[in-house]
C-alpha cells in the first residue's frame, strides 16, 4: 500500500492503495466516481475511459502509481452542469440505449476533437473504434459527434 | 370510446411504492426527470398524494409515474409511463418517473423479455392513468357542485366550461386521493393522443451523459464487500480441490470459501438455468482489485463431471422439462460434424401439408442447401453482478435482472425465507438481451451474504461472464425447395436443429403458402447451457431462411420481393392449413413499404442490394441493405427497414431500437462466435470475442414505421433476425458467393 495524491476533475484526492490498482478501480471504488464503466479490464472496450492530462486513456489499464501530478478528468468532471458539447449533443440525439458504454464513448470523442474539431466520417470511425456499444447505437455516435463539432 | 372494468385489486391502492416511502438510497439516482436538459430542474412539491400504484401527484401539479419494467436498454422507463402520462392527460414536462418496486400484485408481467413489456402492459398502464384522471374529475365535480362530465381535462389541468372555473391537478391531487376507484374508466380514442406518438427523450438521459450512479455495478452501501466467484473453467469439469492458502492472506481478503448455488434438492424453475451444478469457490474483500488479485492466486484442480440432468418448471405454465448434460468435454468440430450428420437424416415431423416426398419426386428442379451458426455469448457491457444483504429474517437485493420476480421465489427458496421477507429492487441494466433472464448470480449474491454475514456485491469479470454459459445455442438448417418445369414452388422442406435445441418454428411463413410443406426439427444434448438470447431461435433461422428464399427466387426467375409478395399473396387468398403464424397482409405491408422506400430496382454503380423480412415477436420487418465490398471488407451505406409493430409510443426510442437491432444482427452474423476446445471456451474477453466496432456498422439506417391504430407489439427483437438474411443476400450480389455459415467473416479481416 502507498499513498496517492491525485488530482481529480479539479479536486486534491488522497488514496492509500496497492500501487498496481487500475485507475479504473481506484475511481470506482476509493472515490466512488461510479461513471467511469468497467466492461472488460483490458483495454478492448473503452468504457473505462477517462482523460490523463487531456488525453483520453484506458482507466483500466493504468495504475495509479504512473498518475504522478497530471490532471485526471471523469465523466463526472467532463463539464460542472454536464453541458458540454458533447453531452449535449449525446442527448439531442438521444444516444443512449442502456446507457451503460456511453460514459466511454463521451470522454473518448471529447478528447476526439479537442484534437480535431472538424473531423471527417472516417476520422470519427477510427477514433471510436476502440469503444464498444453492444446496444448499437454507432449510427447516433456518429451524428453526435458531428452535431458536437458544429457547434 | 373504450370503456374498460378497472380490474386491480384494493390492495393494488394501498401498497405503496417501497422506494417512494423513504426507502431511498443515499447518492443513487432512482429519480429520472422528464426534462431535456439539466438546468430546468422541477421545483419539487411539498407533499404528494397517492392516487393509485402507478402515479402521485404533488401540491405543485408535479406528477410522479412509476415505470413497472426492468429497463435494459428497450427505453421502458420513459415509454411506459408516456402511456400512463397520455391516459392521465398530464403535461409529460411536469413528469417525474421513479422506477417502480416489483409488486405483481399491482403491476402487469414485470419482465424484461420477449419484447413484450409494451404489449402486455398496454392496457393495464391506460387504465391507470384513466382511472387516475377519473378520480380528479370526480374530485373537481365533488369541489365545483357540478356534474362530473362537464368537468374536461387538457394538460394537467380541470375545466368547467359553463362556470369559466379551472384547476391545476395538484390543487385537486388531496381530494383525488379519497375518491372511490371507480368500476370502469373511458380510455381516449387513438385520435386524441397527445404523447403516445411523440418523440420524448430518455428520461435517465441526463443521468447517463453525467455518469451518474444508475447501474447494479454502481449500487453502493455502508461496510459492503466485495465478492467474486470462480466457476469451473470449462464445461464438464467440476471443482476436485481448493487451495486458498496464499489467497487468503492477501491484502484485503476477508474470506474464501465454497457455496452451491442450488442445494440438490432445489426445485428449479428456467430462469435457474446454469452448467455448474457443483461447488464454486467465492472470494470476498474489501475491493474489487483486491478480491481480483487474491483468485488469481488460487490454486484450484478441476476433474470431470458426470452426465446430470436438470428439471426446469416453466415461469408461467409450471410444466417440467428437463435437459441431459452429457459427460464430455466438447469441442467445435465435433459439433459441426454432428450436427451436419443429423441435417442428413430423417427427424421429427413439426408440421406437414400435401405430399411433399410425391412433389420433391416429381420436381423439373431440386434446391438444397445447408445453414449454420455458432454459439453466442450475450456479451451485456455490464458484466453479471448483484447486490446482496442477508440477515437472520431477510434478504434486500439490488441490481439488474430481467426476472426479478422469479429470482425472488428462487431466493426464498434457496435461504428459506418466506417470499414476503425477500425483496429485489431493479437498477438500471447495463444491457440484457436476455442474459439477465437468469439469475444464478442473485441466488449466489445471497448465499455469499448469508455466508459472511455482512452486505456485498457479487462482480463478474468480463472472463466470468463471457465463459459462465446460457449461450445463444448452435444451429444448424437444411432446405429444400421444388420447382416444377414452369419454376413455380410447388413443395418446401426444413430441417433445423441445435445444440441443444430446435431453432423450426413450424407453422411461420412460408408454411400456409406452399401446397407440399414439410417441417423436421432434431436437437442434440450438449453439457454447454444456452439460454434465451434477443429474438431466440429467430436469431438464426430467420436468416437461414430468407437467405434460402432469395437463392429459390433466384432459381424461379423472379424478383425476390414480387417472390415473397406473390407466396404471400397466396397465403392470403388461399392458405394451406389453418395454423399460419402470421397475417399475410401485414407481412406484405411492410415489404411493400420497403420496396418503395428503398427506391428496389433501381441500381446504383457498385452497390449491391439484398432483402429479407420476418415476422417474430408479434411485429412484422422487412429490411433492405445496400453494400460494396472495399478493400475485402463489407462497407454498409445504408438499411432500409419497415415496421409493423403497431401504435408506435415513442418514435425516437423506436427507431433507436430498431438501429440497434440491425446492427447487432450485422455485427454477429458477420464476427461473432463462442468455440470450444475440450470444454474450454475459446473466447473469454473482447480481444478474441469480435463485436462489431463504430466503423462497421452501417452508415445510415432509415426506418419506417407502418401507421396504423393496431395495439401496440415488441420491438426489442423483431429487427435483429432478418437483417441475417437481407447481408447474407447483399453479399451474394456483391461476391457472387452464398454465405451459408455464421460469422460470415469466420475470423478473416477481408473476404476471400
Amino acid at each position: 500500500m502507498a499513498i496517492f495524491n491525485l488530482n481529480i476533475n479539479g479536486k486534491k484526492q488522497q488514496v492509500d492503495v496497492d500501487p498496481a490498482t487500475p485507475m479504473l478501480w481506484v475511481l470506482r471504488d476509493h472515490l466512488n466516481l461510479v461513471g467511469t464503466k468497467y466492461g472488460c479490464g483490458i483495454a478492448a472496450c473503452g468504457a473505462c475511459t477517462i482523460h490523463l492530462g487531456g488525453v483520453a486513456m484506458r482507466s483500466c489499464q493504468l495504475p495509479v502509481s504512473q498518475v504522478g501530478n497530471q490532471a485526471i478528468t471523469t465523466i463526472e468532471g467532463l463539464s460542472e452542469k454536464g453541458d458540454h458539447p458533447v453531452q449535449k449533443a449525446w442527448l439531442e440525439h438521444d444516444v443512449a440505449q442502456c446507457g451503460y458504454c456511453q460514459a466511454g464513448q463521451i470522454m473518448n470523442a471529447a478528447a476526439f476533437l479537442q484534437n480535431n474539431p472538424n473531423p471527417s466520417d472516417a476520422e470519427i470511425e477510427a477514433a471510436m473504434n476502440g469503444n464498444i456499444c453492444r446496444c448499437g447505437t454507432y449510427v447516433r455516435i456518429k451524428a453526435a459527434i458531428k452535431t458536437a463539432a458544429g457547434g | 370510446m373504450a370503456i374498460v372494468k378497472t380490474t386491480y385489486g384494493r390492495r393494488s391502492f394501498l401498497k405503496t411504492s417501497a422506494l417512494a416511502g423513504g426507502g431511498m438510497v443515499l447518492g443513487f439516482s432512482w429519480l429520472a426527470s422528464c426534462q431535456p436538459t439539466p438546468e430546468e430542474v422541477l421545483a419539487m412539491p411539498k407533499e404528494w398524494f397517492n392516487i393509485n400504484g402507478f402515479l402521485k401527484i404533488g401540491e405543485n401539479g408535479v406528477v410522479t409515474i412509476m415505470s413497472p419494467n426492468p429497463e435494459i436498454g428497450q427505453n421502458v422507463k420513459t415509454s411506459m409511463p408516456m402511456i400512463v402520462a397520455e391516459e392521465l392527460d398530464v403535461d409529460w414536462k411536469n413528469v417525474i418517473v421513479e422506477q417502480a418496486p416489483l409488486n405483481t400484485d399491482l403491476y402487469v408481467r414485470q419482465l424484461a423479455g420477449g419484447s413484450q413489456s409494451i404489449r402486455q402492459g398496454w392496457q393495464s398502464l391506460r387504465m391507470a392513468g384513466a382511472t387516475a384522471r377519473q378520480m380528479l374529475r370526480e374530485a373537481t365535480a365533488q369541489a365545483w357542485k357540478v356534474p362530473v362530465e362537464e368537468i374536461t381535462t387538457e394538460a394537467g389541468v380541470l375545466h368547467h366550461k359553463n362556470s369559466g372555473k379551472s384547476a391545476g391537478y395538484g390543487e385537486m391531487a388531496a381530494a383525488a386521493a379519497k375518491v372511490t376507484v371507480p368500476k370502469e374508466v373511458t380510455l381516449k380514442e387513438i385520435k386524441d393522443f397527445k404523447i403516445i406518438g411523440t418523440s420524448q427523450k430518455n428520461v435517465d438521459g441526463v443521468n447517463i451523459v453525467t455518469g451518474k450512479p444508475l447501474f447494479g455495478l454502481d449500487y453502493k452501501r455502508d461496510g459492503m464487500l466485495i465478492a467474486m466467484i470462480v466457476h469451473p473453467p470449462a464445461f464438464g469439469l467440476k471443482l476436485k480441490s481448493v487451495d486458498d492458502s496464499t489467497a487468503r492472506s492477501m491484502p484485503g481478503i476477508k474470506d474464501v470459501f465454497t457455496i452451491q448455488t442450488f442445494n440438490d434438492d432445489y426445485k428449479k424453475h428456467m430462469f435457474d438455468a446454469t452448467a455448474f451444478p457443483g461447488l464454486a469457490v467465492v472470494v470476498v474483500g474489501n475491493t474489487t482489485w483486491e478480491v481480483m488479485n487474491a483468485r488469481k492466486a488460487l490454486k484450484l484442480e478441476w476433474e470431470p463431471m458426470g452426465e446430470f440432468s436438470d428439471t426446469y418448471a416453466h415461469f408461467m405454465t409450471g410444466a417440467l422439462s428437463s435437459r441431459k448434460m452429457p459427460a464430455a468435454l466438447e469441442n467445435t468440430s465435433e459439433h459441426m460434424a454432428k450436427m451436419a450428420e443429423m441435417g442428413a437424416k430423417l427427424a421429427k415431423v413439426a408440421r406437414k401439408d400435401g405430399d411433399p416426398e410425391a412433389a420433391f419426386k416429381n420436381a423439373a428442379q431440386v434446391i438444397e442447401r445447408n445453414y449454420s451458426a455458432p454459439f453466442l455469448a450475450h456479451n451485456t457491457m455490464e458484466p453479471m453482478n448483484f447486490f446482496a444483504h442477508v440477515t437472520a429474517d431477510k434478504a434486500e437485493l439490488v441490481g439488474p435482472i430481467q426476472t426479478p420476480e422469479y429470482m425472488e421465489k428462487s431466493v426464498a427458496a434457496r435461504l428459506g425465507l418466506p417470499l414476503e421477507k425477500v425483496d429485489i429492487q431493479m437498477t438500471r441494466q447495463g444491457g440484457g438481451f436476455g442474459r439477465r433472464l437468469y439469475g444464478h448470480f442473485v441466488v449466489e449474491a445471497a448465499v455469499i451474504s448469508q455466508k459472511v454475514n455482512a452486505p456485498i456485491k457479487l462482480v463478474y469479470s468480463r472472463e466470468d461472464d463471457m465463459t459462465f454459459g446460457n449461450y445463444r445455442p448452435a444451429y444448424y438448417a437444411t432446405y429444400r425447395a421444388a420447382l416444377d418445369a414452369n419454376k413455380n414452388l410447388i413443395a418446401f422442406h426444413v430441417r433445423a436443429g441445435g445444440l441443444p435445441e430446435s431453432p423450426v418454428a413450424a407453422n411461420r411463413f412460408p408454411a400456409g403458402a406452399v401446397d407440399n410443406y414439410l417441417a423436421e426439427e432434431w436437437a442434440l444434448d450438449s453439457n454447454i447451457s444456452i439460454g434465451a438470447f434477443r429474438a431466440p431461435r429467430s436469431n438464426f433461422i430467420a436468416g437461414a431462411e430468407q437467405s434460402f428464399l432469395d437463392e429459390v427466387a433466384e432459381a424461379a426467375g423472379k424478383d425476390p420481393i414480387e417472390f415473397r409478395l406473390e407466396l404471400l399473396d397466396r397465403a392470403l387468398k388461399n392458405p394451406v392449413g389453418a395454423d399460419n403464424d402470421y397475417e399475410a397482409a401485414r407481412y406484405a405491408g411492410v415489404l411493400e413499404l420497403v420496396r418503395t422506400k428503398s427506391n428496389w430496382g433501381q441500381q446504383q454503380p457498385n452497390v449491391h442490394r439484398g432483402v429479407s423480412a420476418y415476422f417474430c415477436h408479434n411485429s412484422y420487418v422487412a429490411q433492405v441493405i445496400d453494400l460494396s465490398i472495399e478493400n475485402g471488407k463489407p462497407l454498409i451505406h445504408k438499411v432500409h427497414c419497415a415496421v409493423d409493430c403497431g401504435i408506435v409510443i415513442n418514435p425516437i426510442a423506436a427507431t433507436n431500437l430498431a438501429e440497434g437491432g440491425i446492427v447487432d444482427g450485422i455485427g454477429h452474423s458477420l464476427f461473432s462466435a463462442m468455440s470450444f476446445k475440450d470444454g474450454f471456451p475459446e473466447q473469454n474477453n473482447f480481444d478474441k470475442y469480435r463485436l462489431i466496432r463504430n466503423g462497421e456498422a452501417p452508415k445510415a439506417i432509415e426506418v419506417h414505421f407502418v401507421k396504423n391504430e393496431i395495439d401496440p407489439t415488441g420491438l426489442g427483437e423483431p429487427l435483429n433476425p432478418p437483417i441475417m438474411g437481407a447481408l447474407a443476400n447483399a453479399l451474394y450480389k456483391a461476391t457472387g458467393k452464398r454465405f451459408y455459415d455464421q460469422p460470415f467473416l469466420a475470423g478473416k479481416e477481408v473476404l476471400g
